[in-house]
């Protein structure tokens, strides 16, 4: 109990002291020291939890209670503070922050919200959670430090709130670990908001017009997702034969009982892991600084939105409304894949990316199978770190070559090798057997086939553009023209501490999957199903090997090169200065230049959006009509 | 011991058996031209050819690519005639090919980068077919994993004949074949020059060719499976569908990605697709 | 060594050639002569050529493509001139434009005259080059070995 208040209270800590001090210096430390901390106290949860069962602990204090009551309060006024910015289109906010707000003191002041046994728990979701959050949370803290400072370098005309920034960055890593720990679901309601309202403040950091409506947009969302769940809290106090508002018990309580409240708890997630038709914001988002796209809008907070569906997949398993859910996630998965080819812009990549794998965890766990839990598992480990790595290289490559176009990424081996170099390990840990994600897309196929083939078929054809522009982008950073060379500007030092502290772990985590699969994964899946899955020893004796290959080969080309002879390439003859420039059309020398194909013709946005909207609402409709009956 | 005997097997005898095959491949087309073609042992000829060339490279990394591409290829391979995981096969052979299209982009040359984007098409074109085939076998059998495919008692063709049609349709895609040798194309045609091989030469180019010996002979085996039951019908089914690609080849002018993509996938979701919600709602 | 003999790849450039020459080249393709049963094939890329087969002399604008051309094949090589026009100019080598036939330029090894070049003399041609290429093939094993130790 002892780790869980910390990891709850202590961020608050440097979050008020953050927000007061501007002296960098002692910034630095202090980030440093927390981040530490919190990494300390993360992995001590680990060690003295990580077991098989899962532990509750009581908290009995009113006065808790009534703290959460007041800040529920404070929070919906400061929110309907902020919502002054508002447009027309957007009126619907302060509508819904009053609801919920409505909602909210009539529980309270009804009375009859159930007694709470146990406020607090731990399991081994909870603690894989924690350490995403204690681990990449302060990683991707520590990077921010040197990110803010040349962000605000590169935007001399941008106001800078980097108080504010940090005291936003605790406070979410606090709601986070609040969301992961907390089975008080009036509580986890509580920490969900506010995680609602990191975003929504992150999102509008550059006071930019595009800024402010996408931070409202984001707000607007996740609030229609928070009214799923505050109407969840209603049902479960004054419409079950057994009120409770303990995870826990719901969990326990089967599909007969507990469908209708987890379908709209589901709902919830669904709006913050940006599942269509919710998924523009998560787009919209990608206007925040980096490490607010890393932290919130990939490693992070949109997990919240699959954690919370995962915790509910037991009900959900089974049931024909699960199936719905779950094919909520498959066509998210299958649309952002298609429309993620038609992007150049490096972060609009990676959200849809990102939006496409949490549709895949989605899909799973509406399966809610063990096998699927499994899957949906593993995959929640490796993309938070792949993805979290990727977006933090992506803002240092674009301070330093003032880009995040892909296009402009060409030859970034050569051009930048460390960080070239680390965008390849995340972008191969995204997609590339023998890494991670592949590993989860195989035991993906295989559950979803056991339980509904349509899932499966949607899989198939979604990973096939996955490969297609995670592919191009890697080409594009090892296209080099010969008279390319090595840029001299080093990386800040926090920035690359972060990025090798992500980049190890991700290589690593490959190699000790199996490892992570049996401690942390299989025990928890064993508890709540009672049988598990593991990967067989075949199948690991692969991976191994493919893996030893794809480390050992390189460096067998690194320690014996080949003296080759070197010639152009091939232009028609026309080569005028080597491989680079050739001789065009009325005697005109033309530039090599090279460009990858977006098929926007056929993938755009444009095209696919609406018909992503249409699928993603129908399918939620259909979810709840078929629980209804 | 039986595995490495497998393996060995497959490393040795596949690729011997890969270059006859791709031998049979030009005899045949020549004899559909009215000509005579090449004596059959002629890959190795060529093979044997380029060995002895003094390569000539771009950059100093393409020759490593084109290692991965070969090893990945032979390890794909061998996964599959070892009895092991279709999946994990079909994932390996997707690595094996990535290699290739990041040797053909580290050149920075027109023409190789338009054939690695084309070849980046042409696998989200065959992708879904490979793996609903995948997840129609293991339906059927209850088992991803070759060694149980294999050993099926019935034939596979009987209750898999939409998932068979799609990929033969893919196989032309994969095996480089008319209308849909959009990437590369063997030795005789010429596509974008050579599109994803142009900067390849001498050894570098002998390994591209021998992995692509290596992989047709999986790609056999994998058609093999859908008539395993009876190994000389399936031996006999497997010629048979080569030599309806060749005719295929012969028949066909080179086609846009376009029309690739959309007709692999609508044949997919026509034929495939509906033959495993077939399956999956007919048999338990 | 035998193999360059067993699978000669060719390389066509027409440097500004007529067209007669080219024509009969791509004869030499068709069914009726058939040159695939020795393993002939036409790439059209130098790298993964071994025979360049030029026809049409040098001028202005093609002295750089041919050097390029030339450059970027892989050893062993071997160059044949095909036609008059390649050999020495043909009836244009006096023009202001014209500097001559391609060993102008490049080394050849074998001059295929002939205004066009019948199919059967360039065949005839391109198996001397054949000799040629195996000499050569033998002179640089001797060097790699050499190298080596």
């Amino acid at each position: 109990m002892n780790q869980i208040s910390f990891l709850l209270l202590f961020p608050l800590a440097p979050a008020l002291l953050l927000a007061f001090i501007s002296n960098q210096i002692v910034r630095n430390l202090i980030v440093w020291v927390s981040s530490l901390a919190l990494i300390f106290v993360s992995l001590s949860l680990a060690t003295a939890h990580l077991g098989t069962s899962p532990e509750f602990f009581s908290v009995d204090s009113p006065v808790l209670e009534k703290l959460f009551f007041a800040g529920e309060i404070i929070l919906s006024l400061y929110l309907l503070w902020r919502c002054r910015g508002i447009n027309k289109k957007e009126s619907y906010i302060p509508v819904l922050i009053i609801l919920q707000a409505g909602i909210g003191i009539f529980l309270e002041l009804s009375g009859k919200l159930p007694k709470v046994e146990n406020a607090f728990y731990v399991d081994n979701l909870s603690i894989i959670m924690a350490l995403i959050i204690g681990i990449i949370g302060t990683i991707i803290c520590i990077y921010s430090l040197g990110y803010m400072k040349e962000y605000h370098e590169h935007h001399k005309e941008m106001k800078e709130n980097s108080r504010g920034f940090f005291f936003i960055f605790f406070l979410f890593l606090s709601a986070m670990f609040g969301v992961v720990l907390c089975n008080n679901l009036v509580w986890l309601f509580f920490f969900w908001e506010v995680t609602t309202l990191c975003s929504f403040w992150m999102i509008g950091y550059s006071k930019t017009e595009e800024a402010k409506r996408n931070s409202y947009l984001a707000l607007g969302m996740n609030l229609i997702g928070g009214l799923g769940f505050s109407i969840a809290l209603v049902y479960l106090t004054f419409f079950t034969k057994a009120p409770t508002i303990e995870l826990d018990k719901l969990i326990h309580a089967g599909s007969a009982l507990a469908l209708i409240p987890a379908c709209l708890i589901c709902f919830a997630g669904l709006a913050k892991s940006a599942q269509l038709p919710f998924s523009s914001w998560l787009l919209g988002a990608m206007v925040a600084p980096t490490p607010v796209s890393a932290l919130l809008h990939s490693s992070t907070m949109v997990k919240a939105g699959v954690f919370i569906i995962i915790k509910m997949a037991p009900i959900l398993q089974h049931t024909t409304a699960g199936l719905f859910l779950a094919g909520v996630g498959g066509v998210t998965f299958l649309m952002a894949s298609l429309m993620a080819v038609s992007q150049s812009n490096a972060k609009r990549v990676l959200a849809y990316s990102t939006i496409a794998n949490l549709g895949l965890i989605v899909t799973c766990a509406g399966v809610g199978t063990y096998e699927a839990i499994w899957a949906a598992l593993l995959l929640v480990v490796f993309h938070a770190l792949a993805k979290g790595l990727l977006f933090l290289t992506v803002g240092t490559v674009e301070h330093k070559i003032g880009s995040r176009d892909i296009e402009d990424m060409e030859g970034l081996i050569v051009l930048k090798p460390f960080l070239g170099v680390v965008m390849l390990i995340g972008i191969a840990g995204m997609f590339l057997a023998p890494f991670g994600m592949l590993i989860s897309k195989w035991a993906c196929l295989k559950a979803l086939m056991d339980a509904s083939p349509i899932l499966a078929v949607l899989l198939a054809y979604g990973s096939a553009p996955t490969l297609f522009f995670w592919s191009k982008w890697m080409g594009k950073i090892l296209s080099v023209s010969s008279n390319a060379v090595t840029m001299e500007s080093p990386v800040d030092t926090n920035e690359a501490t972060a990025l090798t502290s992500l980049a190890i772990p991700t290589v690593l985590t490959c190699l000790l999957f199996p490892l992570i699969a049996s401690v942390a994964i299989e025990p928890y899946i064993s508890n709540l199903y009672g049988q598990t899955m593991s990967l067989s020893r075949g199948n690991m004796l692969i991976m191994t090997i493919m893996l030893g290959l794809i480390i050992l080969v390189p460096l067998g080309f690194v320690f014996y090169p080949r003296k080759q002879k070197h010639v152009s390439s091939y232009l028609a003859g026309a080569n005028v200065s080597g491989s680079t420039s050739f001789l065009g059309a009325m005697g005109v020398v033309k530039d090599v230049a090279t460009r990858n194909y977006y098929l926007s013709a056929a993938f755009g946005e444009a095209k696919l959006s609406k018909a992503s909207v249409i699928l993603g609402g129908a399918l939620i409709l259909g979810m709840f009509v078929v629980v209804i009956i | 011991m039986t595995k490495i005997a497998l393996v060995l097997a497959y490393v040795i005898g596949g690729g011997v058996l890969g270059g006859l095959l791709s031998g049979f491949d030009r005899i045949l087309t020549a004899r559909m031209q009215s000509r005579k073609g090449p004596p059959l042992l002629q890959p190795f000829f060529d093979v044997l050819k380029l060995m002895d060339k003094r390569t000539v490279v771009v950059n100093n990394y393409q020759t490593f690519y084109v290692a991965c591409f070969l090893i990945f290829i032979v390890l794909t391979g061998s996964l599959f005639f070892v009895g092991g995981d279709l999946l994990l096969t079909i994932f390996a052979l997707t690595v094996a090919g990535i290699f290739l299209v990041l040797g053909a982009y580290s050149s920075h040359s027109p023409y190789s980068t338009i054939g690695a984007e084309r070849e980046l098409l042409q696998m989200m074109a065959y992708e879904p077919a490979l793996l609903i085939a995948a997840l129609g076998m293991y339906w059927v059998t209850k088992s991803f994993h070759v060694s149980a495919i294999v050993s099926y008692s019935h034939p596979l063709i009987a209750v898999l004949p939409g998932i068979f049609i799609s990929v033969l349709f893919i196989l032309t895609i994969k095996l480089r074949k008319s209308p849909f040798d959009l990437s590369t194309s063997h030795h005789a045609h010429q596509e974008l020059v050579k599109g994803l091989t142009t900067e390849f030469s001498g050894s570098s180019l002998a390994m591209i060719e021998v992995a692509h010996w290596y992989e047709n002979i999986m790609l056999m085996g994998f058609v093999y499976l859908f008539f395993a039951s009876s190994p000389i019908i399936g031996i006999a089914a497997t010629i048979l569908v080569y030599i309806l690609e060749v005719l295929i080849d012969n028949m066909y002018a080179r086609l846009t990605w376009q029309f690739t993509i959309v007709s692999s996938w609508t044949v997919t979701a026509g034929l495939a697709v509906t033959n495993l919600m077939a399956i999956t709602l007919l048999l338990k | 060594m035998a193999y360059f003999k067993k699978s000669p790849w060719i390389f066509h450039y027409d440097a500004s050639s007529c067209n007669g020459c080219d024509i009969e080249v791509l004869a030499c393709l068709t069914p009726l002569y058939d040159i695939e049963r020795f393993g002939i094939i036409n790439t059209g890329n130098a790298k993964h050529a071994d025979i360049f087969l030029v026809t049409g002399s040098v001028n202005e604008q093609n002295r750089s493509v041919i050097k390029n051309l030339y450059d970027q094949m892989a050893d062993p090589k071997v160059v044949v001139a095909i036609g008059i026009c390649a050999t020495s100019g043909g009836i244009f080598r006096t023009c202001y434009n014209v500097q001559g036939g391609i060993d102008k330029l490049i080394p050849v090894d074998v001059y295929v005259p002939g205004c066009a070049a019948r199919p059967e003399s360039i065949i005839d041609g391109v198996v001397k080059a054949l000799g040629v290429l195996e000499q050569k093939a033998m002179a640089l094993k001797h060097e790699q070995l050499v190298e080596s130790v």
